[in-house]
């Protein structure tokens, strides 16, 4: 993208269009420019807005009065912030560790290696990206009570590496499909074991692949409603199952101040990876998202 | 080189996750789809359930609601992306913060487009309120019920504001690739804007919009969380139905929810086979 912003612009050299034709059509591209902006960021102005308005009825378009009344309530232990909070981290975080060590070497195998059922593989794990979970879950649920991993933080754990797993496995496939394994070898050759070469020759390499793999994981399982809901049977409570609560029940106010904490990590992503993102394959990880 | 053996060894614990809770669940649910259920002392499959739901008025009525939905929420999304991406292309000042502004949504979870879709188009959220200013109505119930509205427009709506900026951001990447080049020469050799658009760049993008609108229809069509929070009561999307089913108390419905899981899984990978089949047949022919 760096590069397409100091192109020259084709529009500018083609000549032959009359002045009013060039005019019209910078008004409307301007137009579209605005739509998209407003567009956009339009749904965060509510979001902010109630998040501190004590009094807002229609058709005042701005809050009457101003209060804190939300976010106090959510600093005391009856909106069970606290819980759900920790209940998202502890089942994000391991999520996101499990799939970043299965993903690692699944990801070196099927972006540096050729074999035979290598295209057999990579659909396999596209499918659960297409395709929707809930036959799937439904469908698992019955040997999860069974094994009494229902209504458990490791069951959720579980169902959710399901779709965080083919992701992870997809960015880093890409990472290790620009990777020169060559490093390792002369690492070895001046007598480095595996270990070893992993951690001060591979690991550094492919870093900021696997960060992003890993905040790509992170937030697949951090907005994940229906798995937990299904799975977590009610007993483990995440952010979006609060949400969804008090998204349903009215008190606006309240819903959107745990809709902007809900929205922490997504923030963090957006910081962290715009200098990665655009022009990067890693983009398709956001479809279900 | 590596072994094929030793390949297969870095990819087991993917493969792991992937057949036995991916390939499982499917399984499972298939199994109890037919009514197979040893729990509770059900062992001969039968298509008890598969007939009990087709014979509903109501499977039918959401199916319809969840393929207007679906097409709806994909047609509007990819043309608006199309837009989004041919004049985020061009060079203007402030290009590269509009594109930060554009992606901004990229990671931000459907459920809270859904809270700011209620806030913003319920009858007395931020746009009717900008209504009255206008003066186009005068009360909250002269404006148009556009969230839990029976034909799903506030689920459309949410979709459109987070897949527009997915597809979009795909295109960019794909526009990006392409380059200039070939314009450049179909202008040489004295094709108009509307030429180069129709007959270059178009059918260069044509993969990349085919790709990412079977991604967006099949997650549209399967979703759950954004049609149970901004969907009307009656009629519900089949992922929902699938959804009330399973948690209903009597255990007969939990093998129609199995059943209607399935439908939906079925009618996504029939949708999506035949979609790339024809992509294909369309990328082939020129």
């Amino acid at each position: 993208m760096r590069a397409a912003a100091t192109e020259v612009p084709a529009r500018a050299r083609r000549g032959g269009e009359a002045d009013s034709g060039v005019r019209l059509g910078r008004v409307i591209r301007w137009a579209i420019i605005a739509g998209m902006v407003v567009g956009v960021l339009l749904p965060f102005v509510p979001l902010l807005l109630w998040s501190v308005s004590f009094s807002w009825r229609f058709p005042s378009l701005f809050p009457v009065e101003f209060s804190l009344r939300a976010w106090r309530y959510l600093g005391t232990p009856a909106s069970k912030l606290g819980e759900a909070l920790l209940g998202s981290l502890v089942v994000a975080l391991t999520v996101t560790i499990i799939s970043v060590i299965i993903g690692i070497p699944a990801g070196r195998a099927l972006g540096l290696y050729r074999f035979k059922g290598k295209t057999a593989m990579e659909f396999l794990i596209l499918a659960p990206v297409i395709m929707p979970g809930i036959a799937v879950i439904m469908g698992i649920h019955v040997l999860f009570i069974r094994y009494g991993l229902s209504d458990t933080p490791l069951g959720v754990i579980l169902v959710h590496l399901i779709p965080t797993t083919p992701y992870v496995v997809t960015v880093l496939a890409g990472v290790f499909a620009n990777y020169d394994p060559d490093y390792e070898d002369q690492a070895r050759v001046l007598g480095a074991n595996s270990l070893r070469t992993f951690v001060r020759v591979t690991l550094p390499m492919i870093f900021p692949g696997v960060a992003v793999a890993g905040l790509f994981g992170f937030l697949i399982s951090w907005n994940q409603y229906v798995l937990t809901l299904i799975i977590g049977g009610g007993r483990v409570i995440t952010l979006p199952l609060l949400l969804f609560g008090f998204a349903r029940s009215g008190d606006k106010a309240i819903a959107a101040a745990l809709a902007l904490v809900f929205l922490g990590p997504a923030i963090l992503m957006i910081i962290l990876t715009t200098r990665y993102l655009t022009g990067s394959s890693a983009i398709g990880a956001f479809g279900r998202l | 080189m590596e072994g094929q053996g030793r390949i297969w060894i870095m990819l087991a614990p993917v493969l792991v996750v992937i057949v036995c809770l991916y390939l499982g669940g499917l399984f499972l649910g298939l199994l109890q789809s037919l009514s197979y259920m040893p729990m509770i002392g059900q062992t001969v499959p039968n298509l008890q359930a598969y007939r009990a739901i087709f014979g509903h008025v109501e499977f039918w009525r959401s199916l319809a609601l969840t393929l207007e939905v679906a097409f709806g929420a994909t047609l509007i999304s990819t043309l608006l992306a199309v837009v989004c991406a041919l004049t985020l292309r061009g060079s203007f000042r402030g290009r590269r913060f509009v594109i930060f502004v554009f992606q901004l949504n990229l990671p931000i979870p459907h459920l809270v487009g859904g809270v700011a879709i209620i806030m913003l188009f319920t009858q007395s959220g931020l746009v009717a309120r900008m209504a009255r200013i206008l003066g186009l109505i005068d009360t909250p119930s002269d404006f148009p019920a556009l969230v839990f509205d029976p034909r799903g427009i506030g689920i459309m709506l949410e979709y459109v504001w987070k897949e527009t900026v997915f597809i979009g951001v795909i295109l960019l990447a794909v526009l990006h690739s392409i380059g200039t080049d070939y314009e450049e020469l179909a202008a040489s050799l004295g094709a108009n804007p509307r030429q180069q658009f129709r007959y270059v760049l178009l059918p260069l993008m044509m993969p990349g919009i085919l790709s990412a609108s079977i991604i967006v229809f099949a997650f549209s069509f399967g979703a759950f969380e954004i049609p149970l929070l901004l969907g009307a009561t009656y009629p519900v999307t089949l992922p929902v139905v699938a959804y009330r089913a399973y948690t209903d108390a009597d255990l007969s419905s939990r093998s129609q929810a199995m059943a209607m899981s399935v439908v939906i899984t079925a009618i996504i990978t029939l949708l999506t086979y035949v979609y790339m089949r024809l992509s294909r047949t369309y990328l082939r022919s020129r």
